[in-house]
Parts: structure tokens; sequence; C-alpha cells
């Protein structure tokens, strides 16, 4: 196919270090497919390498192979904070590993979004999904944040908003370490300065993101990766509500501790305590 | 034991009723259709399962087992016959097996029973609810027989009841609701969806009914054969070609241009995935498909080659 002239040779070779049982046709038993990985990875690395130049710091501490959850900030508009997290993991690790992301509702909904997140192994962020895949070894992405912590405005970039209590009870279910992570970046290349329901509405989205200059692109910003060391709680999922919050803050405060670290070493000032947008 | 087949004149239903020949079983058969190379020991009744005829096959013989495999899909039969089949069979064969003092049950279901959306999870379990009657009416009453059977777990104790809901079948026979959407030459598809599609061999299908039959299963169980695959390289693997439309226009289409004739809920099985999780079966049986998703496509092309 005229596709396949748009492979790399690079991710074509990481591609097939990538642990997952695909079959004789290619794909795996969630549907990921290596020509859409392939493709994804290629058309991506341009983005990654050299126009937002991501770096990345603690990757070490994502387990080789193994059931594991990312959880860290949204930073940007758009999802380009997530892209960049599956990236870093398939091109920092070896072997490298594909990151799943537990995706907003809205994006099964619409076409070719829906076949691509489908094909790369990104799925909509059902509890069921989550469990299985956790169950399957696989390494999740999570923005506990959700859709609120995409919305965040340029000025409340460094900021965390309310983090749901969800991905916690479902790690511990799973007995999956907790790696947490902090995005800087995604802020600068993609400043909000407003969300627009009606435009989402029209879209299917819950809202769209404007920039100072209109256009829905992101600036060439460097961007940066924290990994920090994985987290265990010694619970099974079935504690109370107050439990479970103490935890899932004990984490945010991780998080927030790494933001403000990368923007001390990036020369900003982080903003305190929680932002706006909830 | 005797097994007693309601539906083996179809394509399952005669591999499952040599399958229990070779086995040493005893086959009774119930069934409109004729099944002219039926084996001379399978015993074949002309009947409808509703008919007193029926009922007179089950007081005569006493059969051990019952293997339910009389139900029908849309494709075959329109509303309201569908209902009287489907719902009003499956009614029959229960109350007949616990009259006649039969010991086991099996009800061969459809893995479409959860439906298709954009919101339900990707590998469904037993317990997950009939989504297919809000996104595919035409799977209600399916569903609704299929919930029936399952209800004489608790009213019929004595009954070893077991409910299977299978996959779709791919192989040489090209019977079924999946081999007859691959039919011709060209498969339509949902511009910019490209779901995973599930199905088994025939053989496989046939053997692991035996399977839950000869190990006297009791419950609702999942039944699927090799992983999923996407249908866009499922259509290119069986020498066809894929035509993704926008979605409007391939509504208008149905039934027109030699594509298939589709209620308007079938669209939600050609953009979003029904896939199941059959781990409680391979637990409980220790079942595993002999054919793999490459196996199953290539029989298909070779029975079934694209016309030029």
């Amino acid at each position: 196919m005229a596709l396949s002239l748009l492979y790399d040779d690079e991710v074509l070779e990481r591609l097939e270090r990538l642990e997952l049982p695909f079959n004789r046709l290619g794909v795996d038993p969630y549907g990921v497919t290596k020509r859409h990985l392939a493709l994804a990875f290629s058309l991506t690395k341009g983005l990654y390498r050299n126009y937002f130049g991501v770096s990345v710091q603690g990757a070490g501490n994502v387990p080789a192979r193994g059931r594991a959850m990312l959880i860290g900030n949204h930073s940007g508009g758009v999802a380009i904070d997530g892209l960049m997290v599956i990236l870093s993991m398939f091109w920092e690790l070896d072997p490298p590993r594909l990151a799943q992301g537990m995706v907003e509702k809205f994006l099964n909904r619409v076409a070719f979004a829906s076949l691509f997140s489908n094909r790369t192994g990104q799925f909509t962020g059902l509890p069921e999904h989550c469990v299985r895949l956790l169950e399957d070894e696989r390494l999740l992405m999570v923005f506990p944040e959700g859709a609120r912590g995409t919305a965040k405005l340029y000025r409340e970039r460094h900021s965390l908003v309310n983090f749901g209590t969800g991905f916690l009870r479902l790690a511990l279910k799973a007995r999956a370490p907790i790696v947490p992570f902090a995005f800087l970046g995604g802020g600068e290349a993609f400043p909000t300065v407003w969300n627009s329901q009606t435009l989402g509405r029209l879209v299917g989205a819950p809202y769209v993101p404007i920039t100072a200059y209109l256009a829905p692109i992101p600036l060439p910003v460097s961007m940066e990766v924290y990994y920090g060391e994985p987290l265990r709680f010694p619970g099974d999922g079935d504690e109370d509500d107050p439990v479970i919050q103490a935890w899932v803050d004990q984490v945010k405060d991780r998080i927030r501790d790494m933001i403000a670290e990368g923007c001390r070493r990036r020369g900003v000032t982080p903003a305190l305590g929680d932002g706006g947008g909830r | 034991m005797k097994v007693l087949i309601p539906g083996i004149s179809g394509v399952i239903g005669r591999i499952v009723a040599r399958d229990l020949l070779e086995h040493g079983h005893e086959v009774i058969g119930i069934d409109r259709r004729p099944w002219e190379a039926a084996p001379k020991s399978v015993e074949m009744h002309d009947t409808d399962i509703r008919k007193r005829a029926a009922e007179e096959v089950f007081r005569r013989v006493r059969p051990d087992a019952v293997v339910h495999l009389a139900t029908v899909t849309h494709l075959v039969a329109a509303t309201e016959e569908r209902y009287r089949i489907n719902l009003g069979g499956t009614r029959a064969v229960f109350e007949h097996a616990r009259t006649y003092g039969v010991k086991q049950c099996l009800f061969v279901g459809r893995h479409t029973y959860y439906g298709a959306g954009p919101d339900t999870p990707l590998y469904h379990s037993e317990e997950d609810p009939p989504m297919a009657v809000t996104t595919f009416p035409e799977l209600a009453d399916l569903v609704a027989a299929d919930l029936y059977a399952t209800t004489a777990l608790w009213r019929a104790p004595q009954l070893t009841t077991c409910v299977l809901r299978m996959t779709y079948t791919l192989g040489p026979t090209g019977h079924g609701t999946l081999s007859t959407f691959l039919r011709g030459r060209r498969v339509p598809g949902v511009l910019g969806f490209d779901p995973l599609f599930q199905y088994m061999h025939e053989e496989d299908a046939a053997s692991a009914i035996v399977l839950a039959l000869e190990e006297g299963l009791r419950g609702v169980f999942n039944v699927a054969g090799p992983s999923p695959v996407p249908l866009s390289l499922l259509v290119e693997a069986a020498g066809r070609r894929f035509v993704p439309l926008p979605e409007a226009l391939l509504l208008r289409l149905f039934g027109r241009f030699g594509l298939p004739r589709l209620p308007p809920g079938a669209l939600s099985h050609i953009k979003y995935p029904v896939v199941i999780d059959d781990k409680l079966f391979r637990q409980a049986t220790g079942f595993a498909p002999r054919v793999d998703e490459t196996q199953c496509i290539t029989e298909f092309l070779e029975a079934f080659p694209p016309r030029a």
C-alpha cells in the first residue's frame, strides 16, 4: 500500500521489539495493528524530535514490562500532551512500550478519530477497559483531570484541577503501580484564551479551545516530561472514599512538586495551589 | 445419550449431528427444512417446533438432552414471523423439556446480543446487559429468546440449562450473517470507522456445542474463536473490495447496487465492534479453536471466490 512509503525505518525496527501479541495479520487482541502504529509513529517522529523537541527524564521509572498506570497533568488545549507521553514511551524505553490512553467518550463517535484511536490502542475511558488492559499487563495512561484539565487556560497552565478518584481504585484493584508524571510546555504550545462550547457542539466535542492567534495549531515550544518513581498504596480498592481521596491527594502532590521542579528548571514561576477551570 | 436437535438442517445443526454420532450418541432432528443427505441413523421429523407433532416427538423419544438451534435472524425472516419462531419456539422447547424429563437443554444464542455502540466496552463479559435492543431493534427477539432461555436456570432447576452466546461463523459453507455480508465483490463500510469482527470456523462452533453438552455445562457462556480482526482487513483477506461510504449515503444505498439489504440498526454493527470475552467457557471446558482467523478467511475465499 502507498501509505507504507511513509514508514520510517527506525520506527519499523522499534515496532518489532514492541512486546504486544500480534497475530499473523499484524493485529493484537484489541485490534491494535502494526500498520497503524507504524504510520502514527512515523508521522509524529518529527513532531516529537524536532518541532517540540520533547525532553524526557526518569523514563527508567516506568516498569519495563507488566501492568502500570501513568498518571499526570493535562497541559495544552488539545491532547498533544497525551500524544507526546505515548511517543516518549515508544522512543525512550528499551524495549519500547505502547502507552494506552483512556480517551474522552466523544472521540469514538467521530469518524476517522474513532478508527485511528482504536487501531492504536487508545480506547474510551471506561472502567472495563482500564481493568482489562491492566490485567493484560498493559501500560495505561490516565489524566485524572479529564476534560477539565485540557480546558485550562494559558494563565492556568501550571495548575492542577480536581483529580477524579476512579483511577486509584482501579489501580489498587489491579495491584498496578502508579507512575506519576509532570508534563510541561503544552500550555505554551497551545495557549488557550477561551474555550468555545458552541464550536464544540458543532464537531461533537465538549468544547473547542481558541488560541490567541485563532488557528488551532500548536506553537513550536520545547516540551518536557518528568517521570517519577512508582507509587504503591497498601489497599485493595475497597477502602472508603476519604482513604482513597487521601492517596489521590498524595499522587496529586507528587505531580505538583514535579511540575514546580520543572518550572524552576525552565525558569518560570509555577502557579501555587489549584487552578481554575472547575 | 439421546440428543434432540430442533433446527438440525441448518449448517451448524448438521455438523453437530455428525459430531454427536461420531461420539456414539443417538440423534433425533426436528426441522421443516429438508436434510436429504442426513445419515440413516438420524431420526428426522418434518415439523414445526411449536406444533403438537413436535411435542409428540418429545413424548415418544424422551431425549436426554436438547440442542436448540431453531432460531433465525432478520436476514432470514420478517419481524412477526421471527418473533413467533424465536420466542415461541424457544418457549416450546423449554416447556417440553420440563414436561418430558429432559435432563439437559442447550440454547445457542448470538454474541450480537450485547449490541454495538460508541460507549460499550470492547470485550463483553456474560454479565453485560443486552444493549442490542436499543442499537439494533431487529435483534430484540433474539435477545428476548436468550433471556427467556436464561430464566430456565431458576425456573427449572432440575434442568441443566446452558446458554451459549456464539460469535459469527466463517468458513467454507458461506452460511451465517457475516458470510452473507461478505458474499459480494464489494463490501460496504462506514467511512471513518473500521470495527473489529469476531468469528469462528463452523467446525469449531459445532465442537464447542458438543463439548458444552458432554461436559454438562450449566449457565451462560460466551463462545469465541480466534481473536477479532478489523473489518477492512477481513474484507481484503477475503479477496473483496472494502468500500467505505459516508454514513448518510450508505443508509440510502442499502438494498441497491448489489449491496445487502440491511435495516438501519445494522449500521451500528459495521461502525462499532461487538467483541466477547470467552474466558469462562474456555476455563469450564478447556475449549480451544482449531482454525485460526486467517484459515477461516482462506476457506471461505476458496469456497466463494469473488465473481469477476
